[in-house]
């Protein structure tokens, strides 16, 4: 019981650093309105709900699905919460998927959204655990140590985090929604950024941003009716380990590379590099690129950072990824996943506007969280699988 | 639908304040209790889902560190709710169906003692309308029970009963916190918590986990002489806003039964999530329940609620109860949100 499933709606936000003229239900409405506007459907279409966001905390609203019922028209409806840290956005993508190929829901909405102004993601990304020294410095003081080391292994030149930097926020240039617009990025002025958690760069960050996304998710028989050109939907996976034990390699991390595998086996795809057009990775700090890079096997160990080199990654290059802008132009952090889930399969309906890879049939969407231990993904194909 | 089944489910007892152990000490025994009673050797398991909330242990990503009690080493497939166990298990349900795994682990945890309870709930609702009005949870039951009063629903001596009943049947479940033989006019006699609440119509602030092994077709034959064969499972959500919802009715548990196949089936034993005396009549009318079910043979929630974790304990409860053949069709319900704004209904039934 297997049943098809296709992308055959998308809305986003316009993502900014406070969207106070919104509030959160106000948020996630926008993003629905325009995924069902995209189909051409109402919310009286929809037979499910399956919403997903980051921590509670960022918002100060426990179980915020509860109020959002309403917003969503779910009212009537089954609707499910997912939390799943970084990687939230792609499991409840999955999530809603899911619900669909095994033949329980036609269709499914699914919304992902963080409004990180109404807190301080850096207290709230700084839990404190028994028996633990708290580490109160935020995402980048956690994975910075994990750059410093895949520098050292790999013998990396330093500028290639900053390379990324400018590559994607070039791209944001392009993508009308994206938070940062940097029209003045140059590596001269990424260099000249103060030094936050060595060596990344304040400009090698994500933003922190308002922002939701949402997707239609429909069976085959109702993709067929889709208005416009459905994202089929050729695999999905997620995997997760611990946080951290002893041999954990934490810069390539084992979660993500069986995710990948079992991706690319369900995908039919044995040669990542050349079968996929474009990759909607989750970089929120520059460096990740190289370094998925590897853990997806797009390239071999210790060799990522010369995919960056050497402009294989840009949009003119043979694998481009984040033509979106990425993470590091927007970052609404429970919805980050999601949106390059959303990306990957505008890009293979051909409605990606001015930042559309021409002739993308394959996209991967990808995305993790935790301490590099959670990892969700999918592969969207413009032909039926 | 592919027939699937639970084959076996844990719980830890039900405290007041679990002093002693953290989420983790408590479920890492937990999983493998219910991984060795299922028969089922742990690489077995394909997918693992659980159901916690940041809310109640105050830091964010506590789930986080919970996957340390599942060895989660080779890395697995895995997923989490921000809701009650029970609709983890749903979700696992769904990822059972496509046919390319055959077992599944579903957990939940809730340590409610670590806040005041009844004002963190405030926080799930609307951030901008109500919740600054402090609405604690006790008061938006009482609201609800007002409201059940006046339309001659129920009476208060009937909600007395309802908590004599079910603390009673509880004397039977080792894992309860609340059981004993309570007078009914003792109980009446008693003052008001929140008019027209008194504190036995309230359910206890529990610490606890729970866990279920789900098993599909014939692995799930294999394991265990008896699975108890989820025949339907449905949930379904209300408005949000109190002002627009009827607080007598529950059209979301109504609309989820009949979905789930329960309107018209005659069940044997009836679990209801009801963490307060006057839902349970609710509820009752909402399954449309005959006089020979057996309400909560377990005591329900108003004899142990650990928040996230009641609603699975239902299922697990009626599963139980199939399980080991005392029960040939049963009924399992779980809720979430102020005065039952979500509710989840599952049929489950044993081979004849």
């Amino acid at each position: 019981m297997n049943e098809r499933c296709a992308v055959i709606g998308i809305g986003q936000t316009k993502h900014t650093t406070k969207r106070d003229d919104l509030s959160l239900a106000g948020l996630v409405r926008e993003a629905a309105l325009r995924a069902l506007a995209d189909a051409e459907l109402s919310f009286a279409d929809i037979d499910a709900v399956v919403i997903g966001k980051a921590p509670d905390m960022f918002e100060g609203v426990m179980m915020p699905e509860l109020y959002l019922a309403d917003a969503l028209g779910a009212v009537g409806k089954p609707m499910l919460r997912v939390h799943t840290a970084g990687s939230v956005g792609g499991s409840t993508a999955i999530v809603a998927a899911n619900l669909v190929r095994a033949g329980v829901h036609e269709r499914v909405l699914t919304v992902a959204f963080e409004k990180q102004s109404e807190s301080d993601a850096m207290w709230a990304l700084s839990p404190k655990y028994p028996f633990q020294p708290p580490l109160l410095a935020g995402a980048g003081g956690y994975f910075a140590p994990l750059v410093r080391a895949y520098i050292r292994r790999s013998g990396a030149p330093l500028d290639v985090g900053m390379l990324v930097a400018v590559k994607d926020r070039q791209n944001a240039l392009k993508n009308p929604y994206a938070h940062l617009h940097l029209p003045d990025i140059s590596l001269e002025t990424v260099k000249a950024s103060p030094m936050l958690w060595d060596p990344i760069r304040y400009l090698e960050t994500c933003p922190s941003s308002d922002g939701a996304v949402a997707m239609v998710l429909a069976s085959e028989a109702h993709a067929a009716k889709a208005p416009r050109a459905p994202a089929w939907v050729r695999g999905t996976a997620m995997r997760s380990e611990p946080t951290m034990f002893a041999g954990r390699d934490q810069v390539n991390p084992r979660a993500g590379i069986d995710c990948a595998k079992d991706l690319y086996r369900q995908a039919g795809i044995t040669d990542p590099r050349r079968e996929i057009d474009v990759a909607e990775i989750y970089v929120p700090f520059s460096w990740f690129e190289p370094m998925w890079m590897e853990n997806l096997g797009f390239s071999p160990v210790n060799e990522g950072w010369k995919m960056t080199a050497e402009g294989a990654t840009a949009m003119s290059g043979d694998l481009p990824v984040n033509p979106s802008g990425g993470v590091l132009s927007t970052n609404p952090i429970g919805a980050s996943g999601m949106l390059r889930f959303a990306e990957a399969a505008l890009q293979v309906r051909g409605q990606a506007g001015e930042h559309q890879i021409a002739g993308a049939t394959v996209a991967l969407g990808h995305a993790y969280g935790g301490g590099s231990q959670f990892f969700s993904m999918w592969i969207v194909g413009s032909e039926k699988p | 639908m592919r027939d699937v089944a639970i084959v076996s489910f844990a719980q830890t007892p039900s405290l007041r304040r679990e002093r002693d152990k953290d989420e983790v000490e408590m479920l890492a025994p937990l999983l493998g209790e219910v991984i060795e009673r299922s028969g089922i050797p742990r690489k077995e398991i394909g997918f693992t889902v659980s159901g916690s909330s940041d809310y109640l242990t105050g830091r964010p990503f506590s789930f986080v560190i919970a996957l340390d009690a599942v060895g989660a080493w080779p890395p697995i497939e895995e997923s989490h709710v921000e809701m009650d166990g029970a609709f983890a298990l749903h979700e696992a349900w769904v990822r059972l169906q496509h046919g390319d795994i055959d077992v599944a682990l579903v957990y939940a945890f809730g340590k409610s003692s670590l806040g005041s309870l009844r004002d963190v709930l405030v926080t799930q609702l609307d951030p901008y309308y109500t919740a600054p009005l402090w609405p604690d949870a006790i008061s938006l039951a009482a609201l609800q029970a007002r409201a059940l009063l006046d339309a001659g629903l129920c009476t208060e001596r009937e909600m007395a009963q309802i908590a004599a009943r079910n603390r009673a049947k509880a004397r039977q479940n080792p894992f309860a916190q609340l059981r004993g033989d309570f007078d009914v006019e003792a109980l009446l006699a008693s003052p008001y918590l929140v008019s027209p609440l008194r504190k036995h119509d309230c359910p206890p602030i529990s610490d606890g986990a729970a866990a279920v092994v789900l098993a599909a077709g014939d692995r799930a034959r294999k394991a265990v002489s008896r699975p108890a064969w989820i025949r339907g499972i449905d949930h379904r959500i209300e408005p949000h806003s109190l002002g627009v919802r009827d607080l007598c009715r529950s059209p979301s548990t109504t609309l989820a039964a009949r979905k789930a196949g329960v309107l018209g089936a005659s069940v044997d034993v009836a679990e209801l999530h009801a963490p307060f005396s006057h839902q349970e009549v609710i509820l009752r009318n909402a399954l449309d329940l005959g006089p020979n079910v057996d309400i909560n043979p377990s005591g329900g929630a108003l004899a142990a609620h650990p928040m996230m974790v009641a609603g699975l304990l239902r299922l697990g409860e009626a599963a139980s109860r199939i399980l080991d053949g005392r029960a040939k069709r049963a009924v399992a319900h779980a809720t979430s949100g102020p005065c039952l704004q979500q509710n989840l209904v599952c049929l489950m039934e044993g081979d004849p």
